[in-house]
């Protein structure tokens, strides 16, 4: 006797087996029926394996590794909803925990036992937009007592700004004026910013290391001048320092460094937890000077057994893990942890940088003092660009972005490779072999760019044109 | 006689004792292993070391010296400890957080499958807004766009690609939809040479707190149709009244946070298409759809509230609400491409393709979009349903329970979000604020809250049914109730209200006067109204 001719029941089935991998991915519409969750999940993890590997996406200054540890205590954090303040007080006791160290890491001027000024956000963006509201509030008040017009505010930043700022600036309408960059000046200019500094600026923004070459930009020189500038005109213009990347870098490599609230004009600074603060993507920071600093008028009472619990962010329901990772890292590292963790990629920084400089084809342009990155571009882009070696990177695994810079210096084209925590000597030596190889085999093949193309390598022109659009627009 | 070392690579001096014991010396430091060596003659042996000289790193976290130090709170300490110690001491902290599947005061997901556990894990360290280095989540995220803007009926073809967002929470749609509308209604205005300075948003007093911040941060005047006992929600005929040139939008809640009623949006589509026509402002509508966005097309699909009433332009939903999602999630939907102004949309090379960006927020981690595909593709329109309609069973019975103990008031529907919101039918003598302070005892957390204008005077408890509370937790609750109602019942009434009883008295035999103690316990419960009037606030919250 055989086996029995009944079917194996479907739920018996391993989900290869099963039909489930058969059915085409709902894309536009929800499907009618569940599915198992196994089978759920497979068809999801599956399909992800085809994004980038998070540790090899050089473009990112944001962690992309934490301590197993730390991975538990998220984890058995994701189901609390970070504003529920008055059911998870130890959480919210966290975050401010977490609002003094920062405050006091860029000493704020605040007591030994007196809580900072400040609140964790989503990250920098949400940070940034809460300093400038805060900003353009002040800003208004004054102009309202000394009955000036209040419908032209603006903001005095680099054309290096990150594009939260010119969000910022469209969103709650408030005009960008950029002091433009050049060829081998890539940051603000102190002297050229304080020049366009008017009576409807709000405030000056600086920049501790920029997303494009990692420059740390002379905010005690802006400060310096303008102090100078205010005592004349008496605009009181402040300051504001977007340290997303540097604020967990200064204080460590470069303690003598002014660049926080030491200089008396700086009233706000925003720093990414999740770049250099070593926590997963989802949470920044802003602190301000003083009470004074930030207007009532903006921040939400909400008060619970008795005690006053001030609000003031744009988003509302989100996860409490982030801020409990913050605080494992601060308590976990402390001080030294932090100091031999940025040490060590300045380190890696530099073998790299030595071995692309090695290669004798790269102009470096970023600065040894700054953010751990290296910024090049090719000493001859005639034959080949730099987004091709970024393109045929790719085929290691690597993720090497390529970008144009903004005005004035658009014909400068960089790659820029960012050295985080989980960046080890190893993968440095194995990025420039890989680096080595790409151009070697690039000098081999034809230009892209100057010579009569053949039919064929016209329809092979246009072939690839067609793909890239395609690619961009899956890509969203 | 000094010998020179080499352990581990490092070097050390050594000193070889007279006893012929050799104690060598290292710097210490967490992370190293310091090891001290006890050499002897081989005619002795030691066999134990002294505590202080016992390595660091064997300890037990609650045997070492960490759990004695005072925890850091203001500034950063000097020193790395262990992580073993960090997870420790934190975790331990953390056990004094109210338990989230017992939180009963909110609608935010606190319970998802294993798998979608580990998937989530896995994307824990995607920085979402890496698009080109993620096309794989990016596209996911794409999908629930289009599936969400199918289940809410936008006018879509079969394979055109809906327009919308995922956000991290409905608080960032909202702004996202609201500073879509404020720049249309603007452009509109300097197109009519007509002055753009006082635009307005009109809604219901009922609204979540993010639209009141929404008017504060983006400069929109809020304009509250007042609630008053007995109707709760926005009334149409008044919010099509408050309606003016300046008016940018009007918002509609499909699912209000106070007592998950759904607002009549086909009637204030209806009212506002005449009044449109009349004036010819063309006044559009956003529906909150927050909490019932993932409700009504499963429990209710003939209920027209969406993109098939002509005047609503954007929807927003909540995907860490019904959505069965963990925080962090959100999704903003607008009708068409002309409804979401190409102006507010960036685009980005500097992470090495060009990326076009509408929020707030820039960088976030990816978890809670690949859980919400897990979530649509897993459960599908079925589960979904299966899934809301337990709820509201779930609610029924709850309801119930509370009916028949005969001391409440319902003040929730049955058609809405599954929740059961109830006042106590004399608060004379105990009022709700005291019932949910005792649940606490029990480890429920059920909020407790005075309606906003014009009906502060009534209070309400509320407990929202989520996929995760069962029949079971619900009966116990309706247990624990009845237990908090008997111990309330044989304590003596609150103070102020044997005055007030006395004073009726009084009064009524013409004598005042107040003793002593009297005008001390009025002064004492004064101070503690006052003090729980401000907990009150607690209406900011959803």
């Amino acid at each position: 006797m055989l086996a029995a001719t009944n079917p194996t029941e479907e739920h018996v089935h391993s989900t290869f087996a099963s039909r489930y991998v058969r059915a085409p991915v709902p894309r536009f519409k929800m499907p009618e029926k569940s599915i198992p969750k196994d089978a759920a999940y497979q068809v999801i993890h599956d399909e992800l394996m085809l994004d980038g590997n998070p540790r090899l996406n050089l473009a990112s200054f944001v962690t992309t590794w934490m301590e197993p540890e730390c991975d538990k205590l998220m984890m058995a954090a994701i189901n609390k909803n970070y504003v529920d303040m008055d059911e998870y007080p130890v959480t919210t006791e966290l975050q401010n925990r977490c609002v003094n160290m920062i405050a006091n890491l860029f000493h704020a001027p605040v007591g030994e036992e007196e809580t900072a000024v400040g609140v964790g956000t989503v990250g920098s963006s949400e940070a940034i937009m809460l300093a400038g509201l805060a900003f353009k509030r002040r800003w208004q008040h004054k102009r309202k007592t000394e009955g000036k017009p209040t419908d032209n505010p603006n903001i005095v930043t680099g054309a290096n700004v990150q594009v939260c700022w010119e969000k910022f600036a469209r969103y709650f309408e408030v005009e960008l004026k950029e002091v433009k960059l050049k060829e081998g000046y890539y940051v603000m200019d102190p002297e050229q910013a304080v020049e366009l500094v008017d009576e409807n600026t709000i405030c000056v923004a600086a920049i501790l290391g920029s997303t494009l070459t990692g420059e740390f930009e002379d905010v005690k020189t802006l400060n310096d001048l303008l102090t100078k500038k205010n005592e004349e005109t008496g605009w009181g213009t402040p300051i504001h320092v977007d340290a997303a990347s540097g604020g967990f870098i200064a204080p460590f490599l470069y303690p003598d460094l002014e660049w926080d609230f030491r200089l008396p004009l700086v009233k706000s600074i925003n720093v990414s937890g999740h770049k250099y603060g070593l926590v997963y993507a989802g949470v920044g920071w802003v602190v301000w000077r003083n009470k004074e600093d930030l207007p009532d008028d903006l921040v939400f009472h909400i008060n619970y057994l008795g005690s006053d619990q001030p609000t003031f962010t744009l988003n509302f329901s989100k996860g409490s893990s982030q801020i409990i990772a913050q605080y494992y890292q601060f308590l976990r590292l402390g001080f030294e942890g932090y100091k031999n963790i940025i040490e060590n990629c300045m380190e890696n920084m530099k073998v790299l940088k030595q071995g692309i400089e090695n290669t004798g084809r790269f102009n470096i342009l970023s600065k040894d003092i700054g953010v751990p990155l290296v910024a090049f571009s090719l000493k001859d882009s005639s034959k080949h660009t730099v987004f091709e070696i970024a393109e045929n990177l790719r085929r290691f695994g690597w993720i090497l972005p390529a970008y144009t810079m903004p005005a004035n210096a658009q014909h400068v084209a960089v790659l820029r490779a960012v050295i985080r925590e989980d960046f080890s000597h190893g993968l440095a030596k194995r990025l420039v072999a890989h680096i080595e190889q790409v151009l070697k085999e690039m000098d081999g093949l034809p230009s892209r760019l100057q010579h009569k193309k053949t039919e064929r390598e016209t329809q092979e022109e246009v072939f690839r044109y067609w793909k890239r659009l395609v690619d961009r627009k899956r890509a969203g | 006689m000094a010998r020179k070392l080499k352990i581990r690579g490092k070097q050390g001096k050594g000193i070889i004792e007279k006893s012929g014991r050799l104690e060598t010396h290292f710097d210490v430091s967490v992370g190293e292993l310091a090891v001290f060596f006890v050499f002897l003659d081989t005619s002795t042996m030691v066999l134990s070391k002294t505590a202080s000289q016992s390595d660091v790193s064997v300890h037990s976290t609650f045997a070492s010296r960490y759990v004695r130090d005072q925890l850091p709170r203001f500034r950063m300490p000097e020193n790395s400890i262990p992580k073993d110690a960090a997870y420790q001491i934190i975790n331990d902290e953390l056990m004094l957080d109210g338990n989230p599947r017992l939180n009963l005061a909110s609608f935010v997901t606190t319970w998802m499958e294993p798998e979608c556990n580990k998937l989530i894990m896995d994307a824990i360290n995607k920085n979402y807004v890496d698009m080109d280095e993620y096309p794989v989540t990016t596209e996911l995220q794409n999908r629930c766009v289009n599936m969400i803007a199918h289940l809410f009926n936008a006018p879509l073809g079969d394979s055109e690609t809906a327009v919308g967002v995922g956000t991290v929470g409905s608080s960032e749609a909202i702004m996202l939809a609201g500073l879509a509308f404020k720049r249309k209604w603007q452009n509109k205005r300097k197109a009519e040479g007509k002055p753009y300075d006082k635009p307005n948003i009109v809604t219901g007093a009922n609204v979540q707190v993010c639209w009141e911040k929404f008017a504060r941060y983006f400069e929109v005047e809020l304009k509250e149709v007042k609630l008053r006992e007995g109707y709760y929600v926005m009334d149409p005929a008044k919010a099509v009244e408050m309606v003016d040139e300046n008016t940018i939008c009007v918002a509609a809640i499909l699912g209000s946070t106070l007592n998950g009623e759904f607002e009549d949006v086909k009637l204030l589509n209806d009212l506002l298409v005449e009044k449109n026509k009349e004036t010819g402002w063309d006044t559009p509508i956003h529906v909150d759809a927050a909490s019932g966005g993932f409700i009504a097309p499963f429990l209710y699909p003939e209920l027209e509230w969406d993109f098939r009433l002509p005047l609503v332009k954007s929807i927003n939903v909540s995907g860490h609400k019904y959505g069965l999602v963990y925080a962090g999630i959100g999704w903003v939907i607008w009708r068409n491409k002309e409804d979401l102004p190409e102006e507010l949309i960036f685009h980005i090379n500097y992470l090495g393709a060009d990326q076009p960006t509408f929020t707030l927020n820039f960088s976030k981690g990816s978890s809670q979009v690949i859980a919400q595909y897990y979530q649509l593709i897993r459960l599908g329109y079925e589960g979904y349903r299966n899934i809301m309609e337990n709820c509201h069973e779930n609610a029924m019975v709850l309801k119930e329970g509370l009916e028949k103990t005969g001391r409440f008031n319902i003040v929730s529907k049955d058609e809405g979000v599954p929740l059961v919101a109830f006042s106590l039918k004399d608060n004379k003598r105990h009022d709700e604020f005291e019932i949910a302070e005792m649940l606490r005892r029990f480890g429920w957390i059920v909020p407790a809250y005075t309606m906003p204008a014009d009906a502060q005077h009534i209070t309400v408890l509320r407990v929202v049914i989520r996929e995760d509370f069962s029949r079971t937790l619900a009966e116990r609750l309706v247990i624990d109730i009845q237990k908090v109602l008997h111990e309330l019942d044989t304590l003596p009434a609150k103070v102020n209200a044997k005055l007030a009883m006395a004073e009726e008295e009084n009064s009524k035999n013409g004598t005042v006067k107040k003793t002593a103690i009297e005008t001390q316990r009025e002064i004492t419960s004064y101070w503690k109204k006052f003090v729980s009037e401000r907990k009150t606030n607690k209406n900011k919250i959803c």
